[in-house]
């Protein structure tokens, strides 16, 4: 190719990238720009600055209950998820059994299975059991979901983990719960946090799972949900929408710290490929 | 070093599923030696160290530390410590914090800890390395850390598994004599993994060459090289020649043989192993130190065999030679050291080639 015509595509290139760039966030963009427009009518031109959808905001009790709803179902899941997640990349990293990969496609399944069949699929199987909704039957929801995100972290954590080092401190007398507590914590610690941020955010904004198996309680964005039928509702969903938005940045950003520490810690250099 | 025994292996039996690893190992490693498994890969002398330490059970069979049967006793409560092979250093961990490991559970107050630890470091020359996080240190630090971890404990047995065949060349000859030298020092019993030969002969007190999960032989290692039992054991330590024999006669003095590279010769009885059967003798071996060029045309050697060089590998101090001996078509090597006023020979040299009875290793 001659220089010439490679500068050329060159450029174009760069032209695509931009227009990605701008596809992929103007909507979100949009968001806090909305939240702090004094007009009740998401439209141009802005009508001038104000907070006062942030107060709206704050007092707007089913909000509030909506809020402590979705943390309780995120936490919930988050830790849960974590520690199931755990056990199973162990097992997979350090165990060898009879049908293991396919227990393990199993578990990542999820991954790629459409939300919506999920969901309707769990339905359908809680109503035949006779469980009522709940907040519960959405965390059993999320916790299904979030699974091949913790595995997936948690494998990195644990693979990394040299198996001669439980051995060393075998051999130096320390037993399995110390072992644990000194050497395998410790240094599976940054995965386990990062899972659990991930978890955390995948559980807070799901909104399928959540809208099919929630019973009266709503979590948050089946909340946001619900008042986008009301036009003066929305510029204070836009505020709430921009909250979330740094919310998931924060929390997205940390796990990605952790989990490049937990692979410098071990050695391993930090490879491409992660969360951010 | 005493003659009592610190670690008794009795027909210890490893297995695999189907697959057998240890045949029935018997062996006594003494109190306060550098004791040494050597083998190829696959021999299962790491089974075996495993084993000592805890880290497997032994199929069959029993082993004692101390005059204790360690059957049902787990790492964790055995007076060994192991160096890794790839040092298992705690990464999270500063080098003094992986010092300390394992002193920790022996409740000891804390100025007694760094103490020890502090003597620990200083054993293994890290003196003031202690601050230090493990991934800042190098391949042969990381190695006296583990050696340092394993000695605070003040074990009777250190298990080492290959704990130099990360390092580089240099690094590792310096390594071997240093171990060596604190094992003399400290008097703990060290049972050292290696495949690799010289390693064991120079660090060693007993070696215990293994192949196929059996013993194949146990000795110093001037007895390994000198006396190999066997044609594998003699091909596995440094270089032997292997030469077509036979015998012509058995008596008080010693064996009869023709050896038709050679010639005729009567190897002395102290030089004959016990037992042995001189018909059954095929081949004998001879090292190639144990084979002289005579260069000067005066020399002479207890008997003499003339051949031609056929080709030459020059070392700097030593230089090998192969030579066809008595029209022979398979060349012996020999080696002779290079001095001052001599250069190598060109292949195609005629040469006088000198030897001695003494030099004879026979083999059934």
């Amino acid at each position: 190719m001659r220089p010439g015509r490679a500068k050329k595509l060159w450029n174009w290139l760069a032209v695509y990238a931009f227009l990605y760039m701008v596809f992929l966030y103007a909507p979100v963009i949009l968001l806090p720009l909305f939240a702090f427009n004094e007009s009740t009518i998401i439209a141009f031109p802005l009508s001038g600055f104000t907070t006062e959808w942030f107060t709206v905001l704050v007092n707007n009790d089913a909000l509030a209950q909506s809020v402590e709803n979705s943390l309780f179902v995120a936490i919930t899941t988050a830790l849960v998820s974590t520690l199931l997640g755990a056990c199973a990349a162990r097992a997979a990293a350090r165990y060898r059994f009879p049908g293991q990969k396919g227990v393990i496609g199993f578990i990542m399944l999820p991954l790629v299975l459409p939300e919506i069949i999920v969901a309707v699929a769990l339905l359908v199987v809680l109503m035949q059991l006779g469980f009522s909704l709940s907040l519960w039957t959405v965390i059993a929801g999320h916790i299904l979901i979030c699974m091949p995100y913790s595995i997936a972290i948690l494998s990195s954590a644990f693979q990394g983990l040299d198996r001669n080092l439980e051995e060393a401190s075998f051999d130096l007398g320390e037993t399995n719960w110390g072992t644990f507590k000194r050497v395998i914590f410790p240094l599976v610690l940054p995965g386990v946090i990062s899972s659990l941020l991930i978890t955390f955010t995948i559980s807070l904004d799901e909104f399928i799972i959540a809208f099919f198996l929630t019973g009266t309680d709503a979590t948050l964005p089946v909340y946001i949900w619900s008042q986008l039928r009301f036009p003066s509702k929305l510029p204070s969903i836009m505020a709430l929408g921009t909250i979330l938005l740094v919310l998931s940045i924060i929390l997205l950003i940390l796990a990605e710290w952790f989990r490049q520490r937990s692979a410098k810690r071990q050695g391993v250099e930090v490879a491409a490929g992660g969360f951010i | 070093m005493s003659e009592k025994p610190i670690i008794e292996l009795r027909d210890v039996v490893k297995t695999f599923g189907t697959v057998k690893a240890l045949n029935g190992i018997n062996a006594n490693i003494r109190e306060g030696e550098f004791f040494s498994l050597l083998g190829p890969s696959g021999c299962g002398k790491t089974t075996l160290l495993r084993m000592i330490a805890g880290f497997e059970d032994p199929s069959g069979g029993e082993i004692l530390i101390d005059g204790k049967s360690m059957r049902g006793i787990p790492a964790n409560r055995r007076p060994t410590n192991m160096v890794f092979q790839s040092y298992a250093i705690f990464p999270h961990l500063s080098v003094a914090e992986n010092v300390a490991y394992g002193l920790k559970r022996k409740k000891l107050p804390k100025t007694e800890v760094t103490d020890e630890v502090n003597k620990a470091l200083s054993m293994v020359d890290l003196s003031g390395y202690g601050g230090r996080a493990a991934h800042e240190l190098s391949g042969g630090q990381r190695q006296r850390v583990a050696l340092a971890r394993a000695l605070v404990m003040r074990p009777k047995v250190v298990l080492l598994d290959e704990p130099l065949s990360a390092l580089d060349k240099k690094l590792r000859e310096q390594m071997q004599v240093e171990l060596r030298q604190l094992q003399q020092s400290i008097g703990i019993t060290f049972i050292l993994v290696t495949h690799d030969q010289e390693e064991a002969l120079i660090m060693s007190d007993r070696i215990a060459v293994m192949f196929e999960g059996n013993i194949a032989q146990i000795d110093s290692p001037e007895g390994l090289y000198r006396h190999p039992v066997s044609k594998r054991v003699a091909s596995f330590i440094g270089v032997m020649n292997f030469l077509d024999a036979r015998a012509t006669g058995q008596n008080d003095a010693g064996v009869s043989l023709d050896i038709p590279a050679l010639g005729k010769v009567t190897v002395p009885a102290s030089h004959v192993p016990d037992g042995l059967d001189a018909n059954s003798v095929e081949s004998v071996g001879v090292r190639p130190e144990m084979l002289t060029i005579l260069f000067d045309e005066r020399d002479t050697a207890e008997a003499v065999a003339k051949g031609v060089v056929t080709s030459t590998s020059y070392y700097g101090d030593m230089t090998y030679y192969s030579v066809a001996l008595n029209g022979m078509k398979a060349p012996v090597t020999l080696s002779m050291r290079n001095t001052a006023g001599r250069s190598v020979l060109p292949a195609g040299s005629e040469v006088r080639v000198g030897w001695g009875a003494e030099s004879i290793v026979l083999f059934e």
